[in-house]
């Protein structure tokens, strides 16, 4: 039996072999996710970003729980979480360590919780993150709960790769400056002031609703590579006469559990506006399209890679340092063959 | 194209609530390149197992200072073999009696380290015999 049928079949010794051959990138892992791809597009995912000790894990463990305990007569959804922490720039080493906060979690079947080293990327994300997402999005769980690094301002991939943004704030992290810099809190769907119990938390809830209510509605377009691209496709129905996303701004204690029951409906509620609006096949476009182009980069590059002489490149490269030619002269020398 | 990391599973299992020297051998594996998904304390066999399973790990480290070893690791490699995981490699360090460590060792543990232990040796123990194990 392949990976990929134990995937399908709901094998967890499958899905967890899997999950490292797509981590490690390997020939087998590449050919498991084209066989598994078709059956993927159903999970709702839900990114969890914010400050290093905001308490997103034990945001995610809180909601992971209530998912798997909905009361009212609801039926369970099966979560998958995926919690990414840094990699050591120096040694590739790290330490992972979410899952200290997700004991609760252990022992339903319902529940699968994989922890991802950062690997060198830089976006609160791994490379390989998205193909992840892809296999247990495949294994059938109905929402995946993605944690990145411990985000400061810049970190927004996240919001390439979630249908559901939530960016987790604690009282006492900032002045209302932070709040009106661009980056991670442009990205939110749900703002989050968790830690609610500790002095401030009301100054922060404040300074996040003015900058929500200078903030004028904008179409979700994503700046990448360079260009601002906007996602327009005939295709895709016009969002302009549909009601605006204003993102809720919640306040939570993860670490007893308060507040999750409105975290949780305002995820629902999301995802119904996602598919109101017609705002969820273009974010699925648009994420599709940028993992195209991440793909298609990075093959490029190493392709060129294969085929450049190692000597021709420390030649070029010797050419710089000595600063007989720019930056922007050797890229010219290495594709063109320009002798500058 | 593959990038292979040592992943260890460093876990505390049973009731005492002394994990300065798990933090440490951590810390330590970390610096030596591997990826060390750390769990805290009062872990059950049970929880152990089922984090080893779903992280893929190559090895597992326990920290057990409370003298319930003959009752936690026999448990522990059971439901790995239960799990088909019998691959994993399992390390104890903490306070193991002398006298325990053959019957440990008898049991499929790797390698068994007392206080004094550089951390060095731990290190070299993991990267001899994941490769020996040429898993994935």
């Amino acid at each position: 039996m392949t990976l990929a049928a134990g995937v399908l079949e709901g094998n967890r010794l499958a899905l967890a072999r899997l999950l490292t051959h797509i981590e490690n990138d390997t020939a087998e892992g590449r050919a498991a996710l084209g066989e598994l791809f078709p059956h993927t597009g159903r999970a709702h995912l839900v990114g969890v970003t914010g400050a290093p000790g905001t308490g997103k894990s034990s945001l995610v463990n809180q909601l992971a729980r209530l998912i798997r305990n909905p009361g009212g007569g609801q039926a369970p959804q099966r979560v998958a979480v995926i919690a990414i922490d840094p990699s050591s720039p120096f040694t590739g080493g790290a330490i992972l360590g979410d899952r200290v906060r997700m004991r609760d979690l252990a022992g339903d079947a319902g529940v699968f919780i994989r922890s991802m080293a950062s690997r060198g990327s830089l976006g609160g994300l791994a490379a390989t993150t998205s193909g992840m997402v892809q296999v247990l999005d495949a294994a059938g769980f109905e929402i995946i709960l993605v944690e990145t690094v411990g985000a400061g301002q810049a970190e927004v991939d996240i919001a390439r790769l979630a249908h559901t943004t939530l960016v987790v704030e604690a009282p006492g992290l900032g002045d209302e400056i932070q709040a009106i810099k661009a980056g991670i809190l442009e990205i939110a769907d749900i703002l989050v002031v968790n830690k609610a119990d500790r002095p401030g938390a009301e100054n922060t809830e404040r300074a996040l609703r003015n900058m929500l209510q200078l903030a004028h509605p904008v179409q979700h377009t994503f700046r990448h590579h360079g260009t601002l691209e906007s996602v327009s496709s005939a295709m895709v129905q016009p969002v302009n006469e549909q009601p605006i996303w204003v993102p809720p701004v919640l306040r939570t204690v993860a670490t007893e559990g308060s507040g999750m029951e409105q975290v949780w409906q305002a995820i629902i509620q999301h995802r119904q506006h996602l598919e109101a609006s017609g705002e969820w096949q273009q974010r699925e476009r648009s994420r599709l399209e940028t993992e195209l182009d991440g793909l298609l980069q990075a093959t490029l590059v190493s392709r060129w890679r294969n085929q450049i002489s190692a000597q021709e490149y420390q030649r070029v490269i010797a050419r710089l340092v000595e600063r007989r030619i720019s930056p922007w002269k050797a890229v010219e020398a290495l594709l063109d063959g320009d002798q500058a | 194209m593959s990038d292979r990391k040592i992943r260890v599973l460093v876990a505390k299992p049973g009731l005492d609530g002394h994990d300065r020297g798990a933090k440490v051998v951590a810390r330590a594996l970390r610096d030596a390149g591997m990826e060390v998904i750390y769990t805290g304390l009062r872990q059950t066999p049970e929880m152990i197992a089922e984090a080893a399973l779903q992280e893929d790990v190559d090895a597992i480290g326990l920290s057990i200072l409370s003298g319930a070893h003959m009752a936690l690791v026999p448990r522990l490699m059971e439901l790995l073999k239960a799990n088909q995981q019998g691959h994993v490699r399992v390390f104890v360090g903490g306070i193991i009696p002398d006298e325990d460590v053959p019957r440990l060792i008898e049991m499929g543990v790797v390698g068994v380290y007392g206080p004094g232990t550089l951390t060095d040796q731990i290190i070299n123990d993991i990267h001899q015999s994941v490769s020996s194990a040429a898993v994935l």
